[in-house]
C-alpha cells in the first residue's frame, strides 16, 4: 500500500518556495507532510496532500515541473528506538532507502515516517508482516 | 628607449609601405586566382579577374572570404601551394564545421615568427632577455608563435606551454624570466599566485605580451600591478597566421598592422561597404605575403576602428584599437573559441530542449562559462542525486565539445528571457568592450 507524493522543481532562489506555497493555499490545497532537499542552484520540495490529483492539476498549469512518486508511509509508535526497528527490517531484506521524513498526525502519541524506497511492494509487504500499520491515502486524509 | 626589430619595414615612409603593399597584392591576387579553384571561383562569380588589380585602391573589388568558406572548402580547398610545400599546420579549437585549419610553408613560417619578434621588440625585448612562453603549445597558435618570435630575436626562450602554474612560477623564480606571453587571465592568476607565495622580490619580469582575449584597460592596470610589469596586447587570428597580426608599443593606444603583410580594411557589417579611416566597423584581413594560406579580403568579425595617426613611437604602420566586440555571436572564453550552436548541438544530443542562456562573467580576471538549461518533466526525478548525475553528464559533453569547462544551471521552466518570442541567448557580463 503507498500513497502519492508530489515532488516539485524549485530553483534556489530567494520566495520560490513562498510562490509554491502560495499557489496551494490560493487552491485550498492542504499539506499533511513536507520535505526540502536541496543543492547549491536548486531544490526538490516533497509534499503529500489532501488531494494530490488536484494539486498536479493546478502545478500543471502554472508550468510547475513535478512529478508524483509511490511512497510509504508507516504509523510508529513516538517512542525511542521505533524507526530503527523498520529500519532494521528493510535493511535485513535488502531494501535500499532513497529518502525519508517523518511527521505527526493531530493524534495524540501518533508519528508519521515517509519512506522512499526502490522495491515500493516488496517493502510495504514486509513492513505489514511484521505488523507495521502502513497508512492508506484516505486514511492520511483523516489524519 | 624604443626597440624594433627590423626598423626599416616598421618605421618606413607611408609611401614606401604602400609600395610594398600594391605591388605584392598584385603578385598574391595572381597567385591566388592561379592556385585556388575555390577563391577563383568566387572571383569569377563578381566578375573581377586578377587584371583588375593594379593596386591596393583596387582592394575593394575582391569578394569577402568568410568562417564558412573556411568550412566549405576544408581541409584543402584554400591551400595555394603543393602540398609538399606545407611545413606545419595550426588550428583553432573547436568541433568540425567550426575549426579552422591553417597551412604555412617555411616562408609562411618565417614571415609570423618576425611579426612576433617586433611584438617582443616593442614590449622592450633584446636578445639579453627570457622570454617565459605560457600560451599553450601544439595546434593553438599563441606558444609556437611566439616562441618563434622569441627564437628571431636572440632571447633565451622557456617554452612553458600552459598550465602548472607551480612549475611556471618556479622558473620564473630560478632562470629570471624577464618578459611573459600568455593570456591576460592567465597572467593575473600568476601574479595573484606568486603574492600568495610571497615571492614577488625572486621575480624579475619587465614586461608582459597578452593576448588571444579581450581584456580591458581595467584589467592591464591590475596586471601591471600584480606582477609590476608593463603589459602589451598582442592581436592575431589562425586564419591569417596566429599572434602578431598587428602588437602594441610602448605608447599602449592600439595595436600596429604589420602593414607590409597584412592589409587591413574597415568594413560596414550589413552591407560590406569599405568605410572611411577612423569608423568602427568590421575588421578585414588580405595576407599579401603568405604563400601556402593566403586568404584575401577574409572577415575577422571583429569590431574596431584604425587610426594613421603618428604614434610617439616611430612606427609608422597603421593601428588598430582593441577590438570593441563581434558582428557575430562568437564568445571568446578563456582564449577559447565558443559558438552558441555548439552548445545547442550537445543539449539536443543528450535530449534536452534547446532552451538555453549562456552567461559569460570575470571572477577574479577569469573567466567563468555558465550554461543555464529550463528544466523538464523528462529531466526531472524526485531524486537530487538523479538530477546532479545528469547535469554532470552535461557538464562532461559541453566540456568535450567547448574543450573548456562550463557549469551547468538548471533553471524553472519559462524563466529564460525571451524577447519577442525569441530567446536572449547571451549575457555576457564582463564588460569586456
Amino acid at each position: 500500500m503507498t500513497v502519492k507524493q508530489i515532488s516539485v522543481f524549485l530553483e534556489n532562489k530567494p520566495g520560490k518556495l513562498l510562490d509554491f506555497t502560495k499557489l496551494l493555499r490560493e487552491h485550498e490545497i492542504d499539506m499533511q507532510a513536507l520535505s526540502l532537499a536541496d543543492t547549491s542552484d536548486f531544490g526538490i520540495v516533497r509534499v503529500i496532500v489532501d488531494d494530490s490529483y488536484k494539486a498536479a492539476c493546478v502545478l500543471k498549469e502554472a508550468s510547475y515541473i513535478y512529478s508524483i512518486t509511490p511512497v510509504l508511509a508507516a504509523a510508529i509508535p513516538d517512542k525511542a528506538g521505533s524507526l530503527c526497528d523498520i529500519l532494521e527490517l528493510l535493511n535485513g531484506d535488502g531494501i535500499n532507502l532513497d529518502y525519508a521524513y517523518a511527521f505527526t498526525g493531530r493524534r495524540a502519541n501518533s508519528a508519521y515516517i515517509i519512506l522512499r524506497v526502490d522495491q515500493p511492494d516488496k517493502a510495504a509487504a514486509l513492513l505489514a508482516e511484521a505488523g507495521v500499520h502502513l497508512v492508506s491515502q484516505d486514511e492520511l486524509n483523516e489524519l | 628607449m624604443e626597440h624594433y626589430y627590423q626598423p626599416e619595414i616598421e618605421c618606413a615612409s607611408r609611401e614606401q609601405i604602400r609600395a610594398w603593399q600594391d605591388e605584392r597584392l598584385v603578385k598574391q591576387v595572381r597567385h591566388v586566382y592561379q592556385h585556388v579553384p575555390y577563391y577563383r571561383a568566387l572571383m569569377d562569380k563578381k566578375g573581377v579577374t586578377p587584371d583588375d588589380i593594379r593596386s591596393v585602391d583596387d582592394l575593394y573589388k575582391l569578394p569577402f572570404l568568410t568562417k564558412d568558406d573556411l568550412r566549405d572548402a576544408y581541409p584543402y580547398g584554400l591551400l595555394a601551394v603543393p602540398r609538399s610545400e606545407v611545413v606545419r599546420i595550426q588550428s583553432t579549437s573547436g568541433t568540425t564545421g567550426r575549426r579552422v585549419v591553417a597551412f604555412y610553408t617555411q616562408h609562411d613560417i618565417d614571415l609570423w615568427d618576425e611579426c612576433c619578434a617586433r611584438a617582443i621588440a616593442a614590449a622592450g625585448g633584446t636578445r639579453d632577455d627570457v622570454v617565459h612562453v605560457s600560451y599553450g603549445y601544439g595546434l593553438f597558435t599563441g606558444g609556437p608563435g611566439l616562441n618563434g618570435g622569441s627564437h628571431k630575436l636572440g632571447c633565451m626562450t622557456l617554452p612553458m606551454s600552459s598550465g602548472n602554474t607551480e612549475r611556471q612560477i618556479q622558473f620564473m623564480c630560478d632562470l629570471g624570466s624577464t618578459i611573459l606571453c600568455c593570456t591576460p587571465s592567465y597572467a593575473a592568476y600568476l601574479g595573484e599566485s606568486i603574492r600568495e607565495r610571497g615571492l614577488q622580490d625572486k621575480i624579475q619580469l619587465k614586461a608582459g605580451i597578452f593576448g588571444a582575449e579581450a581584456w580591458s584597460e581595467e584589467m592591464r592596470r591590475d596586471i601591471e600591478r600584480l606582477l609590476n610589469i608593463k603589459a602589451y596586447d598582442i592581436y592575431g587570428l589562425t586564419e591569417i597566421s596566429g599572434p602578431g597580426v598587428s602588437f602594441e608599443c610602448s605608447a599602449q593606444t592600439g595595436m600596429h598592422i604589420n602593414e607590409d603583410h597584412f592589409i587591413a580594411e574597415i568594413i560596414d557589417p550589413n552591407t560590406g561597404e569599405v568605410l572611411p579611416e577612423g569608423e568602427k566597423g568590421e575588421l578585414v584581413f588580405t595576407s599579401i605575403t603568405k604563400e601556402a594560406f593566403p586568404l584575401l579580403r577574409y572577415r575577422t568579425r571583429d569590431i574596431c576602428v584604425l587610426t594613421r595617426e603618428k604614434c610617439p613611437c616611430g612606427r609608422t604602420h597603421v593601428k588598430m584599437s582593441k577590438p570593441m566586440g563581434r558582428s557575430d555571436d562568437m564568445l571568446i572564453v578563456k582564449g577559447v573559441n565558443v559558438f552558441p550552436s555548439q552548445i545547442e548541438t550537445v543539449l539536443l544530443s543528450k535530449g534536452y530542449p534547446a532552451n538555453y542562456q549562456i552567461m559569460v562573467s570575470r571572477e577574479h580576471n577569469s573567466d567563468k562559462l555558465e550554461v543555464q538549461v529550463e528544466m523538464t518533466p523528462e529531466m526531472f526525478s524526485d531524486a537530487v542525486s538523479e538530477i546532479t548525475k545528469r547535469e554532470k553528464e552535461l557538464v562532461e559533453a559541453l566540456k568535450a565539445m567547448l574543450g573548456i569547462y562550463a557549469a551547468v544551471k538548471l533553471v524553472a521552466p519559462k524563466t529564460i528571457a525571451r524577447s519577442e518570442g525569441k530567446a536572449v541567448r547571451i549575457i555576457d557580463n564582463r564588460k569586456l568592450y
